[in-house]
């Protein structure tokens, strides 16, 4: 409890006290890019894993009734 | 008839907080399963081999065999002893060989017509173990054509996630070693409901309450709430009607599959409500709400939600609390709901006013707040540790499916698997009816994470975790230490050798010296656990003695 109540104070200090210079707001735009180099990665990465031969993967795939 | 195990609360709550999210329950995953090497292979079969490298797997980890067959016994009221009554049997082993632990060739080919049989190209005239119960209390076996893994009984949808996950590592190991084996073709598991092609296989949901609740309250106060949970507990699914013939995405992998409100079956004409009523437990007390209609889920969010929100209805309803409200044609707008991604459809309800899912959602949310806050289980600080937290992700997963999609897609499953799909649709012009988005779907769901595109998530840090790693790791082979589970779990995994069988209300002994099997009834949910059993297991390691203290009996009779 004691540690906790000493970082709280410590922390909002660390916030007052550092005159942080607030980050240039990002553009919608910026924001809308970065998020699609994320998208791009991961389906890049997933490129390389999917089954190949989507179609024929998909078709076989059959199972048996259950509950 | 004397009871070893030290008394304990025995109320229908058993000692569990009431009002919240606590509340004995588990799940049962059925996986799909696929052999891309041999198109032709039986299903029974090849789920049967998925027990098999199982139990191999299980018998490299302990030496003296750490996993027993399944009891079929507790399917019948045999019994009508109360509580945690211990008794010996009379029953002499050939009485139990009556119930069918193994699946021969011959009764594969009597079920599949031997054809089928034959097309699986190998000869099986051995028996295969189609049924185990594991170290972790939980039960491993074939359930029509697929390998089901049902979890130990837990208190807390937290315990819930952790040991329905081990099961998805339990299904990993068994399909690593089948890789391994080159005699025989690799087995693909998927956590899924559907195969796209007119057949569903299920995930349900157990949850204990008391005989008392009136039945027609249960299915008033579900319905609306099970029509509208899928806004965040559904995984998604590339494909609309049964059989996937109409191309586009949906909220439910299930919602398609059901055809009427309330019944008894759970393979034909699905019901909403199923009213399946095997207690698993002693008959005049409890109740056994075995829940149908949800997605088998991989997001933890969504498993800890599902779970977790349901409990704190089933905690309403008990109460008398539930909302008053009724939905309009409940199959049809289940349906509407998950065809409906942007969340803006309304619903009719029977008083004529018109609602979203998601707003219907909110008048739940807000009576279980209440209720959990008047008895004091909400509590951050005193509550039961469990119902704040499960209140806190509910109304924060409301929140963003409102007014932050994108925030939501980190834990809802259904939009995880929607932003990669639209991923591939703006980078290549997908159409839905594309077969590469169908295979995102399915590979969604595979359980290997080198594999599996939930796993690749994960690994990306893009889903959110409610357990850690090592807690599901320990979940494998550790059962919960706060329900009968426990006992079982210990049973198997250090007496396995003289466990010839046991059940979710049974551990039946065959010891080496003693002219009969001695079945130990474990019909109350919450004894036999390690508060009250723990030091029985550490005072003995022989089977024996420890029936012999359990049963109150003198060594070796």
């Amino acid at each position: 409890m004691a540690g906790q109540e000493q970082q709280q104070p410590q922390s909002r200090d660390t916030e007052v006290d550092e005159d942080v210079p607030a980050a240039p707001p990002a553009s919608a735009e910026g924001q809308a890019s970065a998020a699609t180099q994320g998208v791009d990665d991961l389906l890049d990465e997933i490129d390389g894993v999917l089954e190949s031969n989507a179609e024929e993967f998909v078709r076989a795939f059959v199972q048996k009734g259950g509950q | 008839m004397t009871s070893a195990v030290p008394g304990g609360p025995s109320g229908v709550s058993g000692g569990l907080p009431a009002g919240g999210a606590m509340r004995v329950m588990g799940s049962e995953t059925e996986y799909g399963i696929h052999a891309p090497s041999a198109p032709g292979a039986n299903a029974t079969m090849m789920s049967a081999r998925v027990i098999q490298a199982y139990a191999q797997v299980t018998r490299q980890r302990a030496a003296g065999g750490a996993e027993t067959r399944w009891d079929y016994t507790d399917e019948e009221p045999l019994h009508d002893a109360r509580g945690w009554t211990l008794e010996r049997s009379q029953a002499e082993p050939d009485q139990l060989t009556d119930q069918p632990p193994v699946l021969d060739a011959e009764a594969v080919a009597l079920a599949y017509g031997r054809q089928e049989l034959e097309a699986d190209g190998e000869d099986e005239s051995g028996t295969l173990l189609m049924n185990m119960v594991l170290g972790n209390g939980a039960r491993l076996y074939v359930d029509h054509a697929h390998p089901e893994y049902s979890s130990p009984e837990v208190t807390n949808p937290r315990d819930v996630v952790a040991w329905d996950a081990a099961g998805d590592l339990v299904a990993l190991a068994a399909v690593r070693r089948l890789s391994a084996d080159p005699e025989l073709p690799p087995v693909n598991l998927y956590k899924n409901n559907t195969d796209n092609k007119s057949v569903s296989y299920g995930s349900h949901e157990n949850y204990l309450m008391p005989r008392s609740v009136p039945f027609g309250d249960i299915v008033r106060g579900l319905t609306p709430f099970f029509v509208t949970r899928q806004i965040f507990c559904g995984a998604g699914r590339v494909g609309m009607k049964q059989d996937g013939s109409r191309p586009g995405y949906q909220i439910s992998q299930r919602a398609d599959f059901f055809e009427t409100e309330v019944g008894l079956e759970t393979t034909i004409r699905r019901p909403i409500i199923n009213t399946r009523d095997e207690p698993h437990a002693t008959a005049d007390k409890y109740r056994r709400l075995h829940v149908i209609i949800g997605d088998a889920n991989l997001s933890q969010t969504a498993n800890y939600l599902k779970f977790g929100t349901t409990a704190l209805v089933l905690s309403l309803i008990e109460a008398g609390l539930a909302p008053k409200l009724e939905v309009h044609e409940p199959v049809a707008s289940l349906q509407a709901v998950s065809h409906d991604t942007s969340l803006t459809a309304t619903l009719r309800l029977l008083d004529g006013r018109r609602i979203t899912a998601l707003d219907l959602q909110w008048i739940y949310f807000e009576a279980a707040a209440k209720h959990a806050q008047d008895t004091g289980v909400a509590d951050a600080v005193d509550g039961d540790g469990h119902t704040h937290e499960v209140l806190e992700r509910w109304s924060a997963t409301l929140t963003e499916l409102g007014n932050d999609r994108a925030a939501a897609a980190s834990s809802v499953e259904w939009l995880a698997k929607l932003s990669l799909l639209e991923g591939y649709r703006g980078r290549d012009g997908l159409e839905w009816g594309h077969a590469r988005l169908g295979l995102v779907d399915l590979q969604w769901a595979d359980i290997r994470p080198e594999k599996g595109l939930y796993y690749r998530l994960l690994a990306r840090d893009r889903m959110q975790r409610v357990v850690d790693d090592g807690v599901i790791q320990r979940a494998v082979t550790e059962p919960p230490s706060d329900t009968r589970a426990f006992f079982r779990g210990r049973c198997v995994s250090r007496f396995g050798a003289d466990v010839v069988g046991a059940s979710w209300d049974s551990v039946i002994f065959d010891v080496p010296g003693r002219g009969r099997l001695q079945r130990v009834p474990t019909r109350e949910p919450l004894r036999g656990t390690e508060a009250l059993t723990g030091g029985l297991f550490a005072r003995h390691r022989e089977a024996g003695a420890f029936l012999s203290e359990l049963l109150g009996l003198p060594p070796g009779s």
